[in-house]
Order: C-alpha cells, then sequence, then structure tokens
C-alpha cells in the first residue's frame, strides 16, 4: 500500500523535480556549513536568501538595467541580423559580397569589442547594448539565413502559378513566412548569448548598474560572496523566464501552424 | 481551329553532367476550350515537365506554347496549378492559402473572402476556413489547392498528378468531385497522371508520353458516356487498350537500351 503511494506522489507532475532541486539545496547547506565553513569560499543557500531580504529593494533596479541594455543589443541585433540574412539568404550577389566580412567577424569573441564599445558610446547604456548586439546577431543571422535559402521550391513555384512575380512579393509573402521558424530560433539562440553579454559588458565597466556590474561590485572591493551568489541566480532566473515567456509568445502562437509539419 | 491551348514542336533539354538529356521531344499538341485531357505515362517521362513548361515555370527549348492564339511568357494567372506534393502554405489558414493569388492582385479584403468562401464551398471544404495545413487530411489538402487554383479564375487547369499520395478510397472521390467542379466551372484541364484507371475515369482524351525522350506517341478519344462506370465493360476495353499502348512503349524501350 505504502509502495503505490509512494509511487503515485512520484508520477505526479514536478514531483521528482523538486525533490531533486530539495536534494542539491540541502546538499549544497550541508557543504557549506559543515565541510567548507567558510562563507567566502561558499556561502550556503541560507545566507544567499537571507542577503536577498538586504537586496529586495535595489533588485529590481538592476534587473530592469540589465533588460534594458539587453533590449537595446537583441533589438539591433534582430533588426540588423534579420534584413542582412534575408539578403545574403536570397541573393547571391549579396552573400558572395557580404560572406567574407561575416566570416570574418563572427568568430571574433563579442568581448573584444568592449573596448570599441567604450571608444564609441562611452560609459553609456548603447556601449553595453553593443556588446550584447555583437553577441545576439550572429546567431539571427545565421538562421534567417538558413531559413531563405531552404524555401520550398514548390512553394516558389506555387506563388509564381498564382502570380507572385516581383521578388519583393515573393519574400513577403512565402520566403520571410517561411523563414519565420528559423528566425525564431536564431532570437533564441542570439537571446542566450546576448544575455551572457550583457553580464560581461557591465563587468567591464561599459555601466555603472545592471546585474553584471553589480556581480562584481560585491565582489570586489566588498567581498559579499552570498550577495555574489544571489545575483547569479537572479541572472539565471531572468534568463529562464526570458526563454520561457519567448517560447510561449512565439512558438505556441506565432508558430502554431509548425506543428505536425515534421510529420508530412 | 479555336484551340484553348497549342503547343507547337515543343522541345525540353535539361543539361546535365553527362551531357544534355532530352526530356521533351517534338510534342505537338491541341486542346479545344473547356476539354479534360490526360496525359499518361511512365514515371520519369517527361509529363510534369510538360506541364511545368505549359505554366510557365520553365521555357521550352524549342517550339511554342500558344495560349489562346497567343505565345506563353512566364507563369500567370491564366493558368492555374495543383502539384502533385502538398503545396499549400503551412503558415496560413484555408481561408488565406485559397485568398493568395487575390491578394498578390491587391483585390479589396471583403471580395478576397467573398470569392474565397465560393471556391471552398465548390471544394465541399465549408467550416474548414480556420483550420491549418497541418489539421488536414491529404484529401482535403489536395482539395483546398483545387479551390485555391480556381480563385483567380484561370482558363487552364493544370493538375499534377494530384491525387497520387492519397489512398485509393479518396481517390476515386476526388476524382468525382473534380468532374463536378469540371461540369459547373467549364475550365480546360490537363491532368497529369501515371494511373491507367485514372485516365480512363476522368478524361476526353487522353494523351500517351514515352519516356526518354519522351514523345507523344499516341492521343485518342475516350467516347464513353459520363457519368462513368469504373467497372463497365467500355471503360474496361478502354482500359486494355491503353495499358497495351503503354506496355508497347515499354517494350521499346527496352529494345533501345
Amino acid at each position: 500500500m505504502g509502495k503505490n503511494k509512494l509511487l503515485q506522489f512520484l508520477n505526479r507532475r514536478g514531483a521528482i523535480e523538486a525533490i531533486s532541486l530539495c536534494t542539491a539545496i540541502i546538499t549544497w547547506e550541508i557543504v557549506a556549513d559543515f565541510i567548507i565553513r567558510n562563507p567566502i569560499k561558499l556561502p550556503s543557500p541560507y545566507a544567499v536568501f537571507l542577503s536577498y531580504l538586504k537586496l529586495w529593494e535595489i533588485i529590481p533596479v538592476d534587473i530592469g538595467i540589465s533588460l534594458l541594455h539587453f533590449g537595446i543589443g537583441l533589438g539591433a541585433g534582430a533588426a540588423v541580423g534579420i534584413t542582412v540574412g534575408m539578403l545574403m539568404g536570397w541573393f547571391r550577389v549579396a552573400n558572395r559580397a557580404l560572406d567574407p566580412m561575416v566570416e570574418i567577424l563572427r568568430p571574433i569573441p563579442p568581448l573584444a569589442w568592449v573596448p570599441f564599445a567604450i571608444l564609441w558610446g562611452g560609459l553609456t547604456h548603447y556601449a553595453a547594448g553593443f556588446i550584447v548586439f555583437i553577441g545576439a546577431f550572429f546567431p539571427i543571422l545565421l538562421n534567417t539565413y538558413t531559413g531563405f535559402r531552404e524555401v520550398d521550391k514548390t512553394y516558389i513555384d506555387a506563388a509564381k502559378v498564382l502570380g507572385c512575380k516581383e521578388e519583393r512579393k515573393m519574400i513577403k509573402y512565402v520566403a520571410f513566412p517561411f523563414s519565420l521558424p528559423y528566425i525564431a530560433t536564431g532570437i533564441r539562440i542570439g537571446m542566450g548569448v546576448g544575455w551572457m553579454c550583457v553580464v560581461a559588458a557591465e563587468m567591464f565597466g561599459v555601466s555603472k548598474s545592471g546585474l553584471g556590474f553589480r556581480l562584481f561590485q560585491v565582489f570586489w572591493p566588498l567581498h559579499m560572496i552570498d550577495r555574489l551568489v544571489a545575483y547569479m541566480i537572479i541572472l539565471g532566473l531572468v534568463a529562464l523566464v526570458l526563454d520561457h515567456l519567448f517560447r510561449y509568445f512565439v512558438e505556441e502562437r506565432l508558430l502554431k501552424w509548425k506543428k505536425g509539419m515534421v510529420i508530412q | 481551329m479555336n484551340h484553348k491551348l497549342e503547343l507547337r514542336n515543343v522541345t525540353k533539354t535539361f543539361k546535365t553532367e553527362e551531357g544534355e538529356l532530352t526530356a521533351l521531344e517534338n510534342i505537338n499538341l491541341a486542346i479545344k476550350p473547356s476539354e479534360f485531357l490526360c496525359i499518361i505515362g511512365p514515371s520519369g517521362c517527361g509529363k510534369s515537365t510538360l506541364l511545368r513548361l505549359i505554366a510557365g515555370l520553365d521555357d521550352p527549348s524549342s517550339g511554342e506554347i500558344l495560349l489562346d492564339g497567343k505565345e506563353l511568357r512566364g507563369p500567370s494567372q491564366d493558368r492555374g496549378m495543383v502539384f502533385q506534393e502538398y503545396s499549400l502554405f503551412p503558415w496560413r489558414n484555408v481561408l488565406k492559402n485559397v485568398t493568395f493569388g487575390l491578394e498578390i492582385q491587391g483585390i479589396d479584403k471583403q471580395e478576397q473572402y467573398k470569392i474565397a468562401e465560393e471556391y471552398i464551398e465548390l471544394v465541399g471544404l465549408k467550416g474548414f476556413e480556420k483550420r491549418y495545413p497541418y489539421e488536414l487530411s491529404g484529401g482535403m489538402k489536395q482539395r483546398v489547392a483545387i479551390a485555391r487554383a480556381l480563385a483567380t479564375e484561370p482558363a487552364i487547369l493544370l493538375m499534377d498528378e494530384p491525387f497520387g499520395s492519397v489512398d485509393a478510397q479518396t481517390r476515386n472521390i476526388l476524382q468525382e468531385e473534380l468532374l463536378e467542379i469540371w461540369k459547373r466551372t467549364k475550365k480546360t484541364i490537363l491532368f497529369v497522371t501515371h494511373s491507367v484507371d485514372e485516365a480512363v475515369y476522368l478524361a476526353d482524351r487522353v494523351a500517351v508520353v514515352s519516356s526518354r525522350p519522351g514523345c507523344l506517341v499516341k492521343c485518342a478519344k475516350i467516347d464513353i458516356p459520363r457519368p462513368r462506370k469504373r467497372t463497365s465493360v467500355e471503360v474496361n476495353e478502354f482500359r486494355g487498350k491503353l495499358l497495351m499502348w503503354l506496355s508497347l512503349e515499354r517494350t521499346k524501350a527496352c529494345i533501345q537500351r
């Protein structure tokens, strides 16, 4: 009887996940309290929790500032990435003209652009946004490119027969909607890379606030390691929420038509 | 004389790595207004290529194709096409798929919907307007494709093995429906198939295409009154004739190789 009840409980949605998470936190607490016993090397979860009580006023502001940097970069990255990706995917000449530059610039880590971000933008939100832009731009570009490249010939033929002649209309009515799932994937990857860049950009002092800036400030000179961990967790959680929001609005709603397409 | 569509010495060659490949050679064919012509031949014989030439998706290497006496240039809304594969735009629902050609023309939205509704009803899909292609069965998809092709009111309907990938039962139903649509709209229909049964059931006339190079080897009228019965003696006799011509071509092709 007891065994059955246990199985029933484990089968419930989220049960195993919750148990696993709790175990991890308890293990962390035990390791911090009884093995490491040095809050500078590893703060306990309880200490991190307490630090939130002191940070609750400031954290929303930092989240807001980081989201601002993120938004500037991602917005610009999407606008430029989709446009260039579209041109490169659809027009052979554009591809040949732009491909060498893209291939040379792409492997440069976004962080290598920090000096230029500061030189060009000063210590402003735009400078931080620029680093995010560099990170988000390439995945969006490449995925958009792939989408436009893979437009099914049948759809193009069908559109032609239905009177779609100009390139502009072919892009608007066929290639762009066809590429939307690819573009969405690009944006999702771009969001991930961009968020990493937010922290990096703020760490390098491009701006005087934001999660990344604060994360380094509490480490040096303040040495408040519990707060450092608190900020790390916030960074993870914000990205998680952003990703879920994106998936909910884009994949579940905008790209509903894509369901079941794989089966065809 | 008053042909709807006329093909004169149409030849199509493709350049491949092994040199030139003649897909179609010297095709001469004339189709009357409101005629239902089936083009039949083994797979790979170039019958789809022929349809693509008429649609304007490819240009003939030599020869000319005349529509109402005027030479064709490129695709246009005067020739509707239903493809072999599912060519519905998966990001558009049934209604928006049918309005596609009208939207391209820049017709007023209300008018678009009115016309689309008419054709959706004609193919028996009323009530499915908001469905997306992934929610439809194979037969329904092809019905939408027919409605979409008809919505811009083409003079000719080109159909490239449209029922090739639906099950036999559905195929029979779709054939009956197509004949009904044909009767009501009086379109000229060019229907490519590799099914002898389909050709004999549907066509006024059947054109047999041989393979490699694709030549028109036989053109025969099917004088069986409609509605035809799939199992009637006349239908079976004609089916026998058609099968014989096709196997004759196959033998010839084998000997040549």
